[in-house]
Order: structure tokens, then C-alpha cells, then sequence
């Protein structure tokens, strides 16, 4: 076990990444710096460390969450990861292929395995086209099927996302929230691909509504295999559809582990913070809850040593000074915190 | 997955008339009167300066000098100019000559302004900055002027009028699009069609053009409203269209302190043809902003 997620720290990389048969997507060292331009010259004057030095692994067929603050940088790791913007430094590779320097024709074969399903469902789809063309976009693209075996496609796919295939030839203001969200879906399943990262697919939804479209992404995976990086700042959420958790703040990876053990023991003194912040359905439950004091600081200028410092109950003055490695406290159970799982003080 | 017994959303939609957004469009834009006014106004003005043969029986260059600053009549029923041809016939044939000039350069200038403002919009960096700071520079350049030395070193004639109005017109719309291009190619579907592979071409004018539509065709009908104006100014000034070729500008030419006092018909009807003319585009401009912005609850 604790072998398949051997995270590799060193700055050489092995030349064959992951060891396991299953890792599908390993992320070594990803690194997304910002600019920020300033003066006339418009030279860089800074930079915002949007992800900084993330690593993990997916395995075939698993759910990974990824959950954090707004800007911790979990929706720029999906965009980097599937080159939707430019990575600054590390590695991707999917299935033992380089994501990070594919050649363009290297990439679009890439693409159609690696799909992303966007958060609002109201800017995902362009609103002058009807919905079976923008699902069926995908097809075109890749040559995939004259035009009567893709419209059969579109067909079979809004079956599989639960909408009634007529719909095709309406536009997207005709739906509800939650249907655009199942035509995003059918938009990136109808290419078959292996991985999707969901990017945030619930949070701009209903309550009712999130469960329904969670459900379903569910059951495809279960039906097709799929693999997904789910990306949510929703930690019960993340808790129902992950397999395991990884747990970012200010562009850093602060806790990996299988989601029965984040929850149940987490080690870094963030994630515990977090988890006690789940309102519980019961009224009698007396828990303590950890109050973070303050706001998430600007990754522009990050604190000293570990980040999570500043807002920390557990800091101690090494914590200003020592940035904390990423390491696998218990096996299978990663965690960058000098104390990970000393609570009592 | 059990299909038989799978819930199937949508049935309410299916239920709904299909509306594109085209006929959301039409069906909102009918609701503005000025907008609707104004189109059949100048859907007839359009249509007897094409069937300007058909209208009148004069030809709008022939003078009869004997009958020269008649007042409207039931013979010529816009009078006759200072040399005693028909205003009304020459009304009609500048018509075509006014509204053909405007067409054909909103058309070009807009077209060259839109492919430059995407490219410029959509690829960013060095490109933008030189097309940019292009158009900032052309803006400042006072146009009159301008326009009056380029025709006096080449000789006026409607082509070089045409020209001269699309290299100077392709500026404003360019940034216009370049700025709608800005923020539209940040929404979610643009970056969806990239994770789908989408060619750079494909995701300029499959989904950027099409969605930055509303503000062109705004523009192209206030446009064609400034095009009217600046080209009867140019004729006016002698300029523009050339006589005995007529415009609504040049038929202004003529027109001085006497004639205003004594044949004011000479000046009123191709003056009124021009106000109608850039109303209408105005209010068809106002009328298709609101109709095209999806804010609007109309």
C-alpha cells in the first residue's frame, strides 16, 4: 500500500513515474507561479504562488478530493494538470505519458482522455448553441463518427446523464441549474474518457440538487471505470464521493490520506480544524469546535516556514522558521506539519 | 443502469416552443416601436432609392435651365434646383449613391475591424500592444482634416471616398470587439472547448465571434448612421461624391444665404433625407441593443 503512494520528494525525478501497474495520473512537484506585472515596463514584479510544489498520485479507477480554502489553488492544480494553463515547474504524467511536454498532437490525443466538468454551470456552456452541438463539439473535433453516428452519441449520452434525449436542439437557457450541470457532464463523458477532473460540479447548485448530480457521477463511475480528481471546498461533500482526500492550503499540499482516515484521525492540525467545522445533523452533539483566526494569507507573500503558521493553534516557533516536509506519517497517511498528530500541547 | 426505470429530466422543457436566441431577439426587438417605426421608415427609403426609375420619370441629371428654382409642384413635387433639374429625382438617385457609400463601408470597415479586434483580443501580448497603440494613435487624429488632405492629393471620387472612410472606420470597432473579445474568452465554455482540443481559429469564430454578435451589430448601425453623416459633410464640402453624380451631401452644396430665403425646398428635402436616414439607424441601433442584451427584460 504504502509503496503505490510513494510520493517522491527529491528534485530528480525518476524517469518512469509511479511504480504501481494502477497509478494513472502522478503530479510530482507541480508548481503554478503567477506574475504579477507592474510599471511601464510591465516587468514582473512578483509572484503569486499559486501552487507550489504539489505531489500525488491517482489511481485507476478512484476518486481523489481535493478540498481547501477559495485560493488555495485546488481549481489552478486541475487547470495546470490538464494544461489548461501553463505549468511553471514538476511533472504530469497520465499513464505514463507526459502531459506537461506533449507535443500539440500528443495533447489532443491526451485530451480525449483527461476531461474537466466546470463549477458554473451557467458559463460552461456557450449560450448560442444548442446543447447537442456543444456536447457533440468534442466528436467533431476529434473526427470521431460522421454526423448521424454522432448525433446517436449525443443521444446515448444525455440517456446516461439522466436527461431526455429530444432535448439536444434546445439551448442552454432553457435549463435549470442542475441539467446543465449533467449536459457539462455528458459534454466531457461523450468523449469515453479515463479521467475527469470535476471542478467544484456541486457548489454552485441546490442542496437537493447536489446530491442528485453527486449520485450520478457515482454511479458512472461505477458504471464506466471512470477516474476523478474531484475538486470541492465542501468537505461533506468530499466526504461522500472520495476515495481519499487530499487537503491543500495556500497553494501547498498540507494532508493526503484515504478518506476514512483523514476523517477519522486527521494529523495536521488544519485539516482537524476543518473537519470540526462540519455542522453535524444533531442537535444534542457537543463538539469542540477549532476557531481559525483570521484570513487565509496572500500567496503573494506567504508566510515564513509553514504556511498554515500564522493561523495555527499548534505553532511553536520552529513552525516560523522550518518549512515542514510532505511526508507519509503513517503509512498510506501524508501530512507537512512538524507535530503532525501532537494535538495536546 | 437500469434505463426502463431511470428517471429522465426535461419533460417540462419539452413542453416549451423551441426559441432560439435569434427569434428571442426578433420577438424583443418587436417590442421597441421607435425601433420597428424606424425600420419600415427606412426599409422605404431604402426601396425607392432602388426603384428610383420606377418612382420618377426624371432623369436626375438632366437640366432645364428655363425651369430652374421652381417650388414643389404637382409636376416636380420637391421643386427643381439652381440649374432646373428635378430635386425629387435627384433625391432618389442620391439615395442610392448616399446609402450604397454607407453600406459598403460599414461592411468592410466593421469586417476589418472585427477580424482585427478578435486576433488582437483573443492572442494577447505583443500583437495587442501594436494593434492597440495603433488605434490609439489613429484615434487622436482629427478625421476632417485628415480626410480633406487625402482627397486633395489623390482626386476625389467615390471609391477613394469608400477607401478612406474603411482605413479610418476600422478602429473604433476593432477595440470595441477587442474589448468584448477580453472578456468573453475568459467565460468556462471557451476553456471547455480547449479541453476538448478546440483549434485556435475554432474557438475565435465558433464561440468568441458569435457571442460578442450583440455590440457588432449595434455598432454597425450606429455606424452606418456616422458614415451617412460624414460622407454629406464631405460632399458638402465638395470633397465626397463628385457632380453631377448626386448625394444627399452635394446637393447641399448649393446652398447658401439666398437660396435658404428664397428656395428653402433645395436645402429642406435632402437635409430632412439625411436626419431621417441617420434617426432611423439610430433608433433600429437602440432598438437591437436592447432586444440583443439578454439582461434586458423586455
Amino acid at each position: 500500500m504504502a509503496q503505490t503512494y510513494q510520493l517522491d520528494k527529491s528534485p530528480s525525478l525518476p524517469s518512469t513515474p509511479g511504480r504501481g501497474q494502477d497509478d494513472m495520473l502522478v503530479v510530482r512537484n507541480l508548481k503554478k507561479y503567477f506574475p504579477v506585472k507592474g510599471g511601464i515596463l510591465r516587468r514582473t514584479i512578483a509572484e503569486v504562488k499559486a501552487v507550489d510544489d504539489v505531489s500525488f498520485t491517482i489511481k485507476r479507477g478512484e476518486t481523489l478530493g481535493l478540498v481547501g480554502e477559495s485560493g488555495c489553488g485546488k481549481s489552478t492544480t486541475g487547470r495546470t494538470i490538464l494544461r489548461l494553463l501553463p505549468a511553471t515547474d514538476g511533472m504530469v504524467h497520465f499513464e505514463g505519458r507526459d502531459v506537461l511536454n506533449a507535443s500539440n498532437r500528443e495533447m489532443k490525443a491526451l485530451r480525449r482522455d483527461m476531461q474537466i466538468v466546470f463549477q458554473d454551470p451557467y458559463a460552461s456552456l456557450d449560450p448560442r448553441i444548442p446543447v447537442g452541438e456543444s456536447i457533440a463539439e468534442g466528436l467533431k473535433i476529434h473526427g470521431i463518427g460522421d454526423r448521424r453516428e454522432r448525433v446517436e452519441r449525443v443521444r446515448n449520452v444525455l440517456l446516461k446523464v439522466g436527461l431526455r434525449p429530444e432535448l439536444a436542439r434546445r439551448f442552454p437557457h432553457e435549463f435549470s441549474g442542475g441539467q446543465r450541470q449533467r449536459i457539462g457532464i455528458a459534454r466531457a463523458l461523450v468523449m469515453e474518457p479515463k479521467l475527469i477532473v470535476c471542478d467544484e460540479p456541486v457548489s454552485a447548485l441546490d442542496v437537493s440538487v447536489q446530491s442528485q448530480v453527486l449520485n450520478l457521477l457515482n454511479q458512472l463511475q461505477s458504471d464506466l471505470g471512470l477516474t476523478y480528481l474531484f475538486i470541492a471546498h465542501n468537505l461533506s461533500v468530499v466526504e461522500h464521493i472520495s476515495d481519499r482526500v487530499g487537503v491543500m492550503y495556500l497553494g501547498q499540499m498540507a494532508e493526503l490520506a484515504s478518506r476514512e482516515e483523514l476523517f477519522r484521525n486527521p494529523l495536521h492540525p488544519y485539516t482537524k480544524s476543518l473537519i470540526s467545522a462540519i455542522p453535524m445533523p444533531d442537535p444534542t452533539l457537543r463538539r469542540q469546535r477549532i476557531i481559525l483566526r483570521g484570513d487565509v494569507p496572500s500567496p503573494l507573500n506567504p508566510p515564513s516556514g509553514c504556511r498554515f503558521h500564522t493561523r495555527c493553534f499548534r505553532a511553536e516557533d520552529v513552525c516560523k522558521e522550518v518549512v515542514p516536509a510532505f511526508e507519509e506519517k503513517e503509512p498510506g497517511h501524508w501530512a507537512a506539519c512538524h507535530f503532525a498528530g501532537e494535538f495536546e500541547r | 443502469m437500469a434505463v426502463t426505470t431511470q428517471q429522465f429530466e426535461g419533460t417540462d422543457i419539452l413542453e416549451q416552443k423551441i426559441e432560439s436566441p435569434f427569434v428571442a431577439v426578433l420577438r424583443r426587438f418587436a417590442r421597441h416601436r421607435l425601433a420597428v417605426a424606424s425600420t419600415v421608415v427606412l426599409g422605404i427609403i431604402v426601396l425607392m432609392a432602388v426603384a428610383a426609375p420606377l418612382i420618377t420619370a426624371y432623369d436626375p441629371n438632366y437640366n432645364v435651365p428655363r425651369d430652374k428654382n421652381l417650388p414643389p409642384s404637382w409636376e416636380h413635387i420637391m421643386g427643381t434646383d439652381y440649374v432646373g433639374r428635378d430635386v425629387f429625382a435627384r433625391l432618389l438617385y442620391a439615395g442610392r449613391i448616399s446609402l450604397g457609400i454607407a453600406f459598403i463601408t460599414v461592411f468592410f470597415s466593421d469586417a476589418l475591424g472585427v477580424v482585427i479586434g478578435v486576433i488582437s483580443g483573443y492572442f494577447g501580448g505583443w500583437l495587442d500592444a501594436l494593434i492597440m497603440r495603433t488605434v490609439d494613435f489613429m484615434l487622436t487624429l482629427p478625421l476632417l482634416p485628415i480626410l480633406l488632405v487625402l482627397i486633395t492629393i489623390f482626386s476625389p471620387s467615390i471609391k477613394l471616398l469608400v477607401i478612406v472612410l474603411v482605413l479610418t472606420g476600422w478602429v473604433s470597432s476593432a477595440r470595441l470587439i477587442r474589448g468584448q473579445i477580453l472578456s468573453v474568452r475568459e467565460r468556462e465554455y471557451v476553456e471547455a472547448s480547449r479541453a476538448l482540443a478546440a483549434s485556435d481559429p475554432r474557438i475565435m469564430f465558433r464561440h468568441l465571434l458569435p457571442n460578442t454578435i450583440a455590440p457588432i451589430i449595434v455598432n454597425v448601425t450606429l455606424g452606418l448612421s456616422g458614415i451617412i453623416i460624414t460622407e454629406a459633410a464631405l460632399s458638402y464640402l465638395g470633397f465626397g461624391v463628385q457632380p453631377p453624380d448626386a448625394s444627399w451631401g452635394n446637393m447641399l452644396q448649393a446652398v447658401d444665404q439666398t437660396v435658404l430665403n428664397r428656395y428653402a425646398w433645395q436645402a429642406f428635402f435632402p437635409g430632412f433625407a439625411i436626419f431621417l436616414t441617420s434617426l432611423c439607424f439610430n433608433f433600429i441601433g437602440d432598438g437591437l441593443r436592447d432586444a440583443l442584451d439578454p439582461r434586458m427584460k423586455l
